[in-house]
């Protein structure tokens, strides 16, 4: 299979995760279309290394940084998702409008 | 003792030094300070003039020492004296009457509230008077001309809480300013042309005809300008009159013997310059002529005391001035030394009247005599001995003056004329003062003998008055003239019949006075009655002064009063009107400041407060909505910098 | 062979994340999220980055979706079943999405990249060790000190007040 192949899955991917970061209302499942997102992205990041520079490994390496930012970037998100809850009896990410002033 | 003569100066100034910074508050120590200073000065002084007359060299003696002050690539400024004997000469005529006044002063000054001040000024113009007369060079001699200038200034003004004072202080300064901005360009011109101030550099640089014809002229002009305001000779005479407001040792110190002498001290120290210049020469002659009739006709009929020798002093220094013109160098110093010892004598004497009867018009005196017995012995002395009177100093000096003029008519005739006068005027003087019965009872009844310490100088005087002429008898071998001279030493033919001339002319002005006078023989009123516009144009001095005025001071005051009304109306009409405007710009600044700059901030603000406004519906706090905007504005600048996808795009909807 | 395993984890990618985003039920989406992260493992295996595929599944697989699901177990009370999934943008956000995709796959055509015909580098774990504990030991560390961090934010965002 050629990189392009790679990369195309990557990119739908990618679309499908913000498709759902944008349409969702759950902020679990937002939550859960970035990590979409950030899959797309580590597939991306193999993919090069796989094609580009098979010796270096460096995208393989980056991988791991991405996955665990993930990881405490997801863990973080949930611990807000709860206390939105807990404040607003509600986890729609529609109505948690802080960011307007 | 030569070789320190520098210090001379020194002492008079030390003393000054000390009366100003320690003992101002003691009188006694104070005169004593500036006594002891002036007569080691007057010792040295006759040690210096004893050491040269011993000296048997080739040519005149001369001696200089000197320093660089400053130094320019090739030009120098020195600090330095010169001895020579015309330096000796001034040196003993100016310490003898410094000392003289300065005793006299004890007595005279006694009780003033500013006695200290008055030594101290008077040590300081006996300094600035020999380091004028021992300078070396014409910017030396320049600095002592205005230092002595101002010492003049401050004692004519002495008694400064008196308007007359204080105003004839102003106007000797001034009047005598004028001459020196003359001598100030002269100097510059020697400055420039010759490229040195030094006596002997630049009289060597004229001997060798280094400049001629209207160059050497005019500086010479220039230089005698200063001689003429210091001597007060014609146009510059008014300042001298009025300068007998101050007190009358000064008048006998610094306006008959010594500071007046210095114009015709400078003319005979420039005398190569003259020389070298027939066109000067005839200029100073013919200035010393004129002063000498016009203020000998104008003592004729004055009756302030001093400033009847006031006008003598003009007259005899306009003397001294038409000898130097002439080129009798010998003549004119000779006639100066014994003129500041008899005209000393008669100003001290003159003094000693006034302090006895407090007045200074010879109408309110008469009969004094019998209670001033040496102040008259005394002043008949000096009379007879300006009046030339066989064998007073005054004989002698005068008749080398009449033996110098004697080559051409007018000036003899001028000279002889003025012999005339002076004789007469002098006993008029004598005559109202001393003799007769007192015209003022009063005055006359007050009268006294003054003090000791002002008699003795008279007396003193006296004596130098009748045997300082000796020195100059013309059948001595070795003389005056042979001492003092310029040039070759030449011996005066002793002219008998110019000497039995002005004699009878001396005892013709006297017999005059005694017939007018002290028989009342001839009525003086009846004389004035029937010469009335001459006797009133001598009386206001020919209107010199309501000339001046007329002519110099109130057009200057109508020119000041004309620049003020133009400060006054016009430049503060300038001020005041830029000032209103700068208002008036002002006001409009600061109602553009208000209406359009802080509307501009205003609107500025409220359409900001007003989009935003309008924009904060944009922002709807929804995630969402904000990733939308992001991946818009993402995919636009992709469009944007990929040209190749926009064409492709173009090109698929079927544009391109 | 390669194709064909290649097409079934892409298929098994694309259906399962889509799925993800427009279930209704949030839990059956956590499951469908689970589905993917093991495609994508699969895809790993593929580029021969087996030690990532085995981070993945031990990582995404076993923790963040175990977390989510005790997230979505915390707030599903009100989760609302009748509530729509969606919200109002869902064809603006279709539509950008669809712009996105046909921008990157045209980008992706349009760029010539440097591909080397190499193999697969050997014992790739083993490199990937040390160059964790060497080369990007920093990076390594600081994202220790991120984790160390969360832990301790996480805790206290989602602590009770007042316990």
């Amino acid at each position: 299979m050629l990189l392009m192949h790679y990369l195309t899955l990557a990119a739908i991917l990618f679309c499908i995760g913000f498709f759902g970061v944008v349409t969702r209302r759950n902020a679990v499942a937002i939550l859960m279309s970035v990590e979409l997102m950030f899959n797309a992205v580590n597939i991306n990041l193999v993919a090069f290394n796989r094609f580009t520079a098979p010796d270096a490994l460096v995208g393989q390496v980056f991988s791991i940084f991405v996955i665990v930012v993930a990881a405490a970037e997801v863990t973080v998100g949930l611990a807000i998702v709860i206390l939105i809850y807990r404040n607003w009896r509600s986890i729609d990410a529609d109505r948690v409008n802080l960011l307007k002033w | 003792m030569l070789d320190k003569a520098f210090i001379i100066p020194f002492l008079p100034l030390a003393a000054f030094i000390a009366i100003v910074f320690f003992t101002n508050r003691r009188e006694k120590l104070s005169a004593g300070l500036a006594i002891g200073a002036v007569a080691v000065a007057w010792v040295m002084s006759i040690v210096c003039l004893i050491e040269m007359l011993g000296y048997h060299g080739e040519g005149a003696f001369q001696l200089e020492q000197a320093f660089d002050i400053v130094t320019f690539q090739n030009f120098r400024l020195e600090l330095g004296v010169l001895l020579d004997p015309l330096t000796a000469l001034m040196l003993i005529v100016v310490t003898t009457v410094s000392l003289m006044v300065h005793i006299y002063s004890l007595g005279y000054m006694h009780g003033d509230i500013r006695f200290s001040r008055f030594f101290a000024y008077l040590a300081l113009f006996t300094f600035a008077m020999l380091g004028l007369v021992l300078a070396n060079n014409f910017f030396l001699i320049f600095i002592f001309w205005e230092l002595v200038g101002l010492t003049s200034y401050l004692l004519i003004g002495f008694w400064y809480e008196k308007k007359s004072a204080a105003d004839a202080g102003k106007k000797a300064f001034i009047t005598t300013k004028i001459g020196d901005l003359g001598f100030t360009v002269g100097i510059l011109m020697m400055g420039m042309f010759l490229g040195t101030f030094n006596y002997i550099e630049v009289f060597d640089k004229i001997a060798a005809g280094q400049l001629s014809g209207g160059v050497l002229t005019t500086m010479a002009i220039l230089i005698f300008c200063g001689a003429v305001g210091k001597s007060a000779q014609v146009p510059l005479h008014v300042w001298l009159p009025d300068a007998m407001e101050g007190p009358t040792p000064v008048s006998a110190l610094i306006h008959a013997a010594t500071m007046v002498a210095a114009g015709v001290f400078l003319v005979a120290r420039s005398m190569t310059i003259f020389m070298a210049s027939p066109d000067g020469a005839m200029v100073v002659a013919v200035i010393g002529m004129v002063t000498s009739i016009f203020a000998a006709s104008i003592a004729l009929v004055q009756n302030d005391i001093k400033r009847i020798l006031a006008y003598s002093t003009l007259s005899q220094l306009g003397y001294m001035i038409m000898a130097l013109g002439l080129g009798g160098y010998t003549a004119g110093m000779f006639h100066l030394m014994t003129h500041a010892f008899f005209k000393a004598l008669l100003f001290l004497g003159a003094g000693s009247v006034i302090h006895a009867v407090h007045t200074n018009d010879i109408q309110e005196m008469g009969g004094l005599s019998r209670k001033m017995k040496i102040t008259t012995v005394t002043f008949i002395i000096a009379s007879l001995s300006i009046s030339g009177i066989f064998p007073l100093s005054g004989f002698w000096s005068k008749d080398e003056i009449i033996a110098t003029a004697s080559h051409q008519p007018i000036f003899l005739i001028v000279s002889l004329l003025v012999a005339f006068m002076t004789a007469f005027y002098m006993f008029r003087l004598c005559f109202l003062t001393f003799s007769g019965t007192p015209r003022n009872q009063h005055a006359y009844d007050h009268a006294h003998e003054s003090p000791r310490s002002m008699t003795w100088p008279l007396m003193f005087l006296a004596v130098l008055s009748v045997v300082a002429g000796w020195v100059g008898i013309p059948w001595l071998s070795h003389g005056f003239s042979s001492f003092v001279y310029h040039g070759e030493p030449h011996h005066v033919k002793p002219e008998i019949i110019l000497m039995v001339a002005s004699t009878v002319v001396a005892l013709l002005g006297i017999g005059l006075a005694y017939l007018m006078y002290y028989r009342g023989a001839i009525s003086p009123q009846a004389m004035g009655a029937r010469f009335k516009p001459l006797y009133t144009l001598l009386y206001h001095k020919y209107y010199v002064d309501e000339f001046y005025d007329a002519v110099i001071i109130k057009p200057v005051f109508a020119a000041t009063r004309f620049l003020w009304k133009f400060d006054a109306k016009v430049i503060d009409g300038f001020v005041n009107l830029n000032a209103s405007s700068t208002l008036r710009l002002a006001d409009i600044k600061n109602w553009f400041d208000i209406h359009i700059v802080d509307g501009i901030v205003n609107g500025l603000g409220l359409i900001t407060g007003a989009a935003s406004s309008a924009l904060r519906l944009i922002q709807t706090g929804r995630l969402a909505h904000y990733l939308l905007a992001v991946l818009f504005g993402l995919i636009m600048m992709g469009l944007l910098s990929s040209s190749n996808l926009l064409n492709w795009i173009l090109w698929q909807i079927g544009l391109q | 062979m390669e194709a064909f395993t290649f097409y079934l984890f892409s298929f098994l990618i694309i259906i399962s994340a889509l799925a993800v985003v427009t279930m209704r039920n949030i839990f059956h989406c956590a499951l469908f999220l689970i589905l993917c992260l093991f495609s994508v493992a699969g895809i790993f295996v593929m580029l021969h980055a087996e030690f990532l595929a085995a981070v993945q599944v031990l990582i995404y697989v076993g923790a963040v979706s175990i977390l989510i699901i005790f997230a979505i177990m915390l707030t599903s009370r009100l989760a609302g079943r009748d509530a729509p999934v969606v919200n109002e943008q869902f064809f603006l956000g279709g539509f950008m999405s669809l712009v996105l995709l046909f921008s990157l796959v045209y980008t992706l055509k349009e760029t010539i990249f440097r591909v080397v015909a190499e193999p697969p580098a050997p014992q790739s774990t083993l490199r990937i060790g040390q160059m964790l504990m060497t080369d990007y030991v920093l990076p390594f560390e600081l994202v220790s000190v991120l984790l160390l961090a969360v832990l301790i934010g996480a805790i206290v965002l989602a602590r009770r007040e007042g316990n």
